[in-house]
């Protein structure tokens, strides 16, 4: 396939598609990064996790045109205010599931796969009826449009750069609080065994539903972030689940670094190939590797050692 | 009552004939033959959710991806039919006559060769069982020998399925791509489009569904039945005990697929069309929750719950398309948190027991189980 380009074309091709494939990632790694939070470590299926991301999206929709339409002077920042609201909502959403559903099944992982898949048919007509069954896209402020010419062929998109930058932003906090905080220590307490936490102490019930929460408040960042590479419909979060479930668990479910990991392997691999074969066939392609992978290496790439 | 070794008990007996009744007598005379056909679509997912109570309820592996086999079993039927509407008399004005049309409107001009075997009916047939059990033979040994389950198979299969709905919807000229193969009319010189075609039809999936429940009774009640419900509640124990737990997953999974594939070609047959919508991921979960509405223990549940969930889908689509999503969404929550026996569940809980009492009292002696006992399989 690589016949007919000289070794600097297929360079250049390797850059942008690699460049495409950085956004591609970004993605990724915010969707998955609350997946890894809510499977990884509480061990729940949430297949509404693409629903909480369209929430995020409405809402960095409705705060743009909010702010085009009443103070359009700081139309400029609306995205960090969008950022924030879209987490809160979002967040406040999933620990509302969480004590209404979730909880009740701690103990049946498959059974909540079930009930977040109907929590999430409930989701998206309820956007239908809401918010109607048409895509909606976000106007970007002046300071994110156009690109950055690096040579002659490659150009580089600024909202890519910026949704790159907030990627690695929202990675660093969200590493920081697992690993470095108390909370995050407690967190990683309850899910390795939850009994022998309780009795040492920590609300376990608080801190599930404050895990699930940040998780779901994760999602709707991703969705406000998503509104800067594409549009958002009722059931967009449908198209990219089970790549995300993939990504988590092809990196190992409770390793973040592994979810990183992987989420940039499976990107590279499908922006590459993209543009030598159709899409539909690169995708084919990735996801057959990711699910060999898997099968020679059941836990994934970077595996937590516990004592089970 | 009998011992375990007969596979039917006395009051399966009286609900296979209920069912058998229900399915022979009362839908066809009850209802028009637009109905009975939908009716009859209904049953060919009540194959996929006679495999679903093997495969999950008993051996509590849950497949997301039986849409797979249903849409191979469809594929292959579909292949057959579609080669046969397109003869070369009957494809005369395409640029290469004797292909199937949409192959023409891609520019092939040859038949494929995985397309060859489907000339034939008793190949057709031969495929139907085996292509479904050869590729769940492929995805059971990859996973089970490496000792993969539980939620990590729901999401590969899942992924499976997701993989081939893209490759069917991608290579357009072998397949027909998202429009699936369509247009499907003799099945051997019989036009399948009829009225009267379309109920002997019926009466064919009804007794094919009848003889798989009855293969899959057979296969629960059997002592290899009883290994895989040790299997679902303390793998390692019957590990330990010398079994090779992943051949008996291997072949409930192959089974199970088979059963799918059966139903996937009786839906092309009365639908007259296959399409990659009946293969991805949204049909393979809908599918699971016709067998959870049921009750995932229990087969005859897997068949009324497959028809209530359809009928109600149809009912609210036709009236309110708006509030099919929230029904079905609700039904799913429900099912899962209030009562996860489904309907079989509640049979058993609060119906059966009146039964019990009224036959107990009429045969003079008194009540001999509590009610409670009679919720005999419950869910550890």
């Amino acid at each position: 396939m690589f016949e007919g380009y000289t070794l600097a074309e297929l360079g250049s091709i390797f850059a942008m598609q690699g460049f495409a494939g950085l956004i591609l990632f970004s993605v990724f790694v915010l969707m998955a990064l609350g997946l890894a939070i809510i499977f990884g470590q509480m061990g729940v299926i949430n297949m509404a996790h693409g629903e909480f991301l369209i929430l995020g999206a409405y809402i960095t929709y409705f705060t743009s045109n909010f702010f085009l339409n009443y103070i359009p002077a700081l139309f400029s920042a609306y995205f960090f205010v969008a950022m924030a609201l879209a987490f809160v909502g979002a967040g406040a959403l999933g620990m509302l599931v969480e004590w209404a559903m979730i909880r009740h099944l701690y103990r049946r992982p498959l059974d909540t796969l079930l009930a977040t898949w109907g929590l999430s048919l409930i989701l998206q007509q309820f956007y239908r009826s809401v918010f109607g069954a048409r895509e909606v896209g976000v106007e970007l402020p002046e300071w994110l449009i156009g690109s950055l010419p690096v040579t002659d062929i490659i150009e580089v998109p600024i909202n890519g750069l910026f949704v790159m930058a907030l990627t690695l932003m929202i990675t660093t906090a969200v590493g920081v609080l697992m690993y470095r905080s108390r909370w995050g220590k407690q967190v990683r307490a309850v899910m390795q065994n939850r009994v022998m936490a309780g009795a040492v102490g920590i609300d376990t019930e608080k801190v599930d539903r404050y895990t699930f929460g940040i998780g779901c408040g994760i999602a709707g960042v991703a969705g406000s972030a998503f509104t800067m590479v594409g549009s958002t419909g009722p059931t967009s979060g449908q198209l990219y689940i089970v790549d995300t479930f993939l990504v988590v668990v092809f990196g190992g479910a409770q390793s973040l670094l592994g979810t990183i990991a992987s989420a940039f392997v499976i990107s590279q691999a499908q922006s590459t190939m993209e543009f030598f074969l159709s899409g539909s066939m690169a995708k084919v392609l990735t996801l057959l590797t990711v699910v060999g992978i898997l099968m020679l290496r059941p836990q994934g790439l970077f595996v937590l050692k516990v004592r089970r | 009552m009998r011992s375990g070794n007969i596979f039917l008990r006395r009051n399966e007996v009286v609900f296979l004939v209920l069912l058998a009744a229900l399915l022979l007598v009362v839908f066809p005379m009850a209802l028009d033959s637009f109905r009975l056909n939908l009716v009859g679509k209904y049953l060919t997912y009540a194959f996929v959710a006679l495999g679903l109570v093997l495969c999950w309820g008993n051996a509590g592996i849950l497949s997301l991806g039986q849409g797979i086999f249903f849409g191979l079993g469809g594929y292959c039927m579909a292949m057959f039919l579609k080669l046969e509407s397109s003869s070369p008399e009957a494809t005369a004005i395409q640029s290469t006559p004797g292909i199937p049309d949409f192959m023409d409107w891609n520019q092939i001009t040859e038949l494929p060769f995985f397309w060859q075997p489907f000339h034939s009916l008793a190949l057709t047939v031969v495929a139907i069982l085996v292509v479904p059990a050869a590729f769940a033979w492929i995805i059971g040994v990859a996973m089970f020998k490496r000792r993969v389950g539980g939620v990590y198979f729901a999401i590969i299969t899942q992924a499976i399925a997701a993989i081939l709905t893209i490759l069917i919807i991608g290579q357009q000229g072998y397949t027909g791509g998202i429009n699936g193969i369509t247009d499907l009319r003799t099945l051997k010189g019989w036009d399948i489009r009829t009225d009267f075609a379309k109920e002997v039809l019926y009466f064919v999936t009804v007794a094919l569904l009848l003889g798989c429940l009855l293969a899959a009774q057979f296969v629960r009640r059997s002592k290899y039945g009883r290994i895989l419900v040790a299997i679902r509640d303390k793998e390692d124990r019957v590990r330990f005990s010398g079994y090779d737990v992943s051949n008996f997953k291997i072949f409930i999974f192959c089974f199970a697929s088979v059963l799918a594939a059966v139903g996937g070609a009786m839906f092309t047959l009365q639908v007259g069309f296959m399409s990659p919508s009946f293969v991805g991921i949204v049909p393979s979960i809908e599918m699971v929750i016709y067998c959870a509405v049921g009750g995932r223990l229990s087969l005859f549940g897997a068949v009324y719950g497959t028809l209530f969930v359809n009928y109600a889908k149809t009912i609210f689509s036709e009236s309110f398309p708006e509030l099919w999503l929230f029904a079905m969404g609700a039904l799913f929550i429900g099912v899962v948190m209030a009562f996860p026996n489904g309907l079989a569940g509640l049979w058993q809980v609060h119906v059966q027991p009146l039964f019990d009492r009224w036959a107990a009292s009429r045969a003079g002696a008194r009540p001999i189980a509590p009610p409670a006992a009679a919720a005999a399989e419950r869910r550890t």
